[in-house]
Parts: structure tokens; sequence; C-alpha cells
């Protein structure tokens, strides 16, 4: 099934977040805003939820931090205790301050290739994926605003259009895509 | 978008527009390379070649190719593994630290960084390997299970922490540089004609389309990554210089040590970025993005840093009087006077009084003395770590096994040679990746652009 899409350009990205706010305002659905650097303050305006890799970072470093613990509490005190200069080697917590670097560069490992993998899945940028970016200019010098007829029922094309024209835009482009 | 005082000086001079930005950083990788570049990039590759045919002579040969004795163990090889990973130090330093200190004029200076700091990184993880003497039992440094008991690893040991910190410090500092170029890898990719080099690009760009929610996971990314690259980049260096650190050698065994090490490895990473930096905004006609406002903040960093350095040399040595341990003594007074006298003062020279000469603001703005510091400064820092290393050592307890090193032309040619490579990696760079943080300089822009800044309504509210 196609659906119609409204592509609007704007050559300012302060431009576009007036205009977007105009739009929401009047009950406009903004599907997506490609630009070529983040703009900021245009998430909550166009409805983006922040994003919660903050916590999987987190969780990714808590468990670096458990398998560092548990890795070398097993590898140092359980499967093969050696004397190193005297040091306990029957107890962890007593030899612990030794482990604390690699600890901690585990933990940090852990937590930093966790998130960027999930980083890489969620925005479904991976070698070899198609780009999507409705313009080649978006991503040098233009921004651009989507507006999906299928979000908006509400409102005609017509009507649309009639919102966009005071919004300052430079282009406006409408294409069937599935 | 951020303002400024009107005081502060304009990160991007002269009237550049989006496009403008855009033009500036692609055009040296569309065009044609210069024959500048060509010339350098053979010179490179010859004394990289050298440097590979010495490697694998010593692979084939073993370590009794070094200048090495029973008395000096650790030389050169070490010496250049110090040297190397401090360089890398600046990249992360300048892309996280300064990220989280909101320090906007590191835009322009980042992305180069980074790929110096990897490319360094790289380097100095060659020397461990080659020390290893048998490469090809390099994964024994790994807690792999094994048929030898099963024998781990020893993780009380501060090398096997070297292992941890310098592996992480390298596939973290990748993956941050990797992801801010990204955006930029898309831009280029959006700009090119021909085929191969849309479809190269096209790869290298992973799909970025720059939508809403991407540039938001984006900026959060960049935030945790240079969050926990800050400890990093401390860690690093600091476990570095545990190796020496946590020995019972004189003039080894100090706790001053982390914080001297770090301070250190900025003040050669930060002199290492302006060497490369210099000739870089030259050659690609970045000067109105990297300009001496720019060289003036490193320069002021090269100054406190190599205030930090030189306050840790003269703390050194009182502690080693102070402390009236008289081995302790004698190796800092082997090291004055003692027949490694003039690396002691070169590298006093070279760190201690050179970065003074940062305070008198003409000379850190200006560009040649700038550039003939930095050399003096990375001389001086690998004479930092030579003198640590090997006069520490070269004379012991045993007078009878007191020694003096004397580098074979294969120490001199590996080191050599891991300049050529990395020099060889640094022009691939310049030629077909951004030397700019492209998103981020445009974020910048209206901010600190200098015909924003002049424009008559910068200060008036929206």
């Amino acid at each position: 099934m196609t659906e119609k899409v409204i592509y609007v350009m704007y050559d300012d990205e302060e431009v576009l977040k007036d205009g977007a706010k105009t739009l929401v305002s009047k009950g406009i659905k903004i599907a997506d805003v490609f630009s070529p650097f983040p703009i900021h303050g245009i998430d909550p305006i166009i409805g983006v939820k922040n994003t919660r890799l903050g916590i999987m970072a987190f969780l990714y470093g808590l468990t670096g931090l458990m398998l560092a613990t548990v890795g070398m509490r097993f590898f140092m005190v359980t499967d093969w205790p050696m004397n190193i200069g005297g040091k306990p080697n029957f107890s962890y917590l007593e030899n612990m301050l030794a482990f604390v670097p690699v600890t901690f560069e585990f933990t940090v490992l852990c937590a930093a290739h966790g998130m960027v993998i999930t980083y890489l899945l969620a925005n479904k940028t991976l070698p070899g994926m198609p780009a999507h970016n409705p313009d080649p200019r978006t991503t040098d010098d233009r921004f651009v605003m989507e507006i999906r007829l299928s979000d908006n029922h509400q409102s005609s094309e017509n009507e649309i259009d009639e919102l966009l024209k005071n919004t300052g835009f430079v282009e406006i482009d409408k294409k069937e895509v599935n | 978008m951020q303002k400024e005082a009107a005081i502060r000086e304009p990160l991007i001079l002269g009237h550049k527009s989006y496009h403008d930005v855009t033009e500036d950083v692609c055009r040296p990788i569309e065009d044609k390379a210069p024959r500048m570049w060509y010339v350098l990039f053979g010179i490179a590759l010859i004394i990289a070649l050298y440097g590979i045919g010495c490697i694998v002579y010593l692979l084939g040969t073993g370590i009794g190719v070094w200048g090495l004795n029973k008395t000096i163990g650790w030389a050169w090889d070490i010496t250049n593994f110090v040297w190397w990973v401090g360089i890398g130090h600046a990249g992360t330093l300048i892309s996280a630290v300064l990220l989280l200190f909101r320090q906007k004029w590191r835009m322009a200076i980042n992305r180069s960084a980074e790929a110096m700091t990897i490319f360094a990184v790289f380097m100095a993880g060659l020397f461990p390997l080659i020390h290893m003497g048998r490469l090809w039992v390099g994964y024994w440094v790994l807690p792999l299970p094994n048929q030898f008991g099963s024998l781990w690893v020893n993780f009380n040991s501060p090398l096997l922490w070297d292992v941890f910190a310098i592996s992480t410090y390298l596939s973290v500092s990748l993956v941050f540089w990797y992801i801010g170029l990204i955006p930029d890898f898309a831009t280029i990719r959006d700009r090119a004609k021909k085929p191969v080099s849309k479809k190269m690009y096209s790869i290298l760009s992973f799909g970025w389309s720059g939508g809403a929610k991407n540039w938001n996971r984006f900026e959060t990314v960049s935030l945790v990554l240079a969050g926990l690259a800050t400890p990093l980049v401390f860690s690093v260096h600091s476990i570095v210089s545990f190796d020496f650190a946590t020995s019972i050698v004189p003039g080894w065994h100090t706790t001053i040590f982390p914080p001297y090490f770090v301070a250190g490895a900025v003040f050669s990473g930060f002199a290492m970025v302006q060497t490369l930096m210099l000739v870089m905004r030259k050659a690609m006609g970045l000067e109105a993005y990297i300009h001496t406002k720019h060289v003036e903040y490193m320069n002021i960093v090269i100054m406190v840093t190599g205030s930090i350095v030189g306050t840790a040399y003269i703390t050194e040595l009182f502690i080693s009087w102070y402390s009236g341990v008289e081995y302790e003594a004698y190796a800092f007074l082997n090291r004055a006077t003692g027949p490694y006298w003039w690396a002691y003062w070169s590298m006093m020279t070279c760190n201690v009084i050179s970065p003074q000469l940062m305070w008198i603001r003409k000379l850190r703005r200006s560009l040649l003395f700038t550039f003939f510091i930095s050399i003096v400064v990375n001389i001086g820092m690998w004479f930092e770590r030579y003198v640590i290393i090997v006069t520490s050592i070269h004379r012991d307890y045993l007078p009878s096994a007191w020694s003096m090193h004397y580098p074979s032309h294969i120490d001199i040619g590996v080191y050599i040679g891991t300049i050529g490579i990395f020099f060889v990696f640094f022009l691939l760079f310049a030629r077909y990746f951004p030397v700019l943080a492209l998103n981020e300089i445009k974020t910048i822009l209206k901010g600190s652009g200098q015909s924003y800044k002049e424009a008559p309504d910068y200060h008036k509210h929206h």
C-alpha cells in the first residue's frame, strides 16, 4: 500500500523549528525531521522521546563488572590459586585491590561496546544498510520535515499545504512511498 | 543555538555558510591529491617498510638483536611503547574530557586528534607484542582456557592490567571515533559523483539518514561514551605507570607516577596534535577552522601540563633525598650526574623550560614557534621515558652488574619504522576521511562563527 508523504525543505534550522511549532499547535503530526546536524530542541516539538541508551550503557557496565568479578574470583582463587609475593590467594576480598584495574577496564569495555552495538542496531545503521534521507542535501545544509498524510487524517492535504505556506520553506516535494 | 560572550574570539573565521563548511572539508577528499601528499606518503611508506623489515628480522632472529643486556632488559622498546601511548592520550582527552567541559574549540581538532590517538596506540601496542619475541603466542596474555593446567594469566600483575587497559582504550577510542564519523561519511556519500566512491562511502556511512531520533541517540551515545572515556584516559596511563611504580626498582617505585604520567601523556599528546595540525591546516586550507586561537588554547594546555610534569620532576628529586633511602637518592643523583646526564638534562630543558615560554602571549600565538616547541616537547618526552627506564636500571644494587645501553640499528629501525607506519595511516586518513567533525562544526557555526558574531542582531534576544 502506498501513502502520500510531504517533504518540506528549509534552509535554516530555526525556521524549521518555528514552522514545526506552528504545525504541531494546529494538530499536525510530523513524522520525522532530517538534518545535517542535531537540531537542539526539535525533539519535544515533534514528540520524539528521549533515548534510553544511557540506561542500557549502565546495565552493560554492570554486566561487565559482574563478569570481571566472577571471572577473576574463579581464575585467581577457586581454580588455580597462585602464591604471588605471599599475597592472600584464598580470598577474593583480601586480594581485591589488585583486581580493581582490570575490573574497571572491563566494566568500561562492556558498557561502551554494548551501548554502541545497541545504538547501531536501534538506528539500523550497519554496513551496507540503505540510507533513507529524502534528499542528498539533508546531509549538507538543508533541513527536511516529513509529514505523512496517514498520520493526519483529521486534516486534508490542502489544509496542510495552506498551513505550510507561511512557514518559510524553500522547497516542497510530495511522494508516494510504500 | 547558544550565544557566547562578544569578547571571545570567533572559532570559525570568515563568512561561512553550512554549505561552505561541507565544501571546505569535502573538497580535499574529492579533488585529486596534491603532489606533496604523494611525496610525503612515499617517504612515510619507505620508512614504514624499513621498520617492518626490521620487525620481521627481529621476529625471525629473536630479541637478542636489540641492544639489551642482562642488566638492561627493558630499553627502547618500552620507552617507545610509553611514548606512543602518551601521544595517544590527546585525542580522547580532546574529544571526551573537553566534551564534558563543553569546550567548543575542540571541534576543530577532535576528529584528527582521535585518528592520531588510534594510530599512536596501535604503534604502542606493537612494542609489547614484539617484545614477547614469539609473537605467535601473543594470545597467551588473554585469560583463555588452556591445557597448561589450566594455568591462568596473573591478574595481580600490572603487565596484565596493561593488556586490559590498552586494548580497552584502543577499542573504545576506535568506536568513539567511528560513531562520530558516520554522519560525516553520509555527507560525503551524498555528494559523491563517482560510483566507486559512492559505494565505498555508503558502506562506511552505515546507511545514516539523519532523522530526529537518530540524532537524539547520537548525542546520547557521544555523551555517555565521553563519560566512559574520561576516566578511561586517566586510568590507562596510570596503569602504564604501574608497570614501573609497583616494582621495587629505585627510581621506579614512586607513588607520584600515575598523575605524573597522565600529565606527561597529555603534554606530549597535545604537542603531537600541534605538530600535525599546523601542517594539516595549511596543506588542506583549513585556516578558517583551526586558527591562532585554537593553537593558543592548545599551547595553554601544553603549558599547564608541562608545569605539572616539571613539578613532578622536582618533587621526585626532593623525595629521593627526603626519604633518606640511599639507593633512591643515588638513582636520582645518577640520573643528573651519571653517564646519562645528557639524557636527563635534555629532558629537563625540553619539558620543564620550553613550555614555560608559553606564558608569553606573543610566543604562544606564533605558529612557527609553536611548531618548533611541539617538536622539542616530543623529543623531551621520549627522553623522559628513556631516563626513567634506562638510567634507573643500568646501575643496580650490584656494581659488578652495572652496564650501559647502546641501541642496535634494529632498535633504531623499529622505532623510526613505527613513526613511518604512523604517518602512512595519518596521511591515508587525511586523504580519505573528513578531517573535521562536519556535523559538530555546523552546530557551533551560528554561535561562534565570525560573520554571525559580528552581525548586529547577535546579542539581541529572539
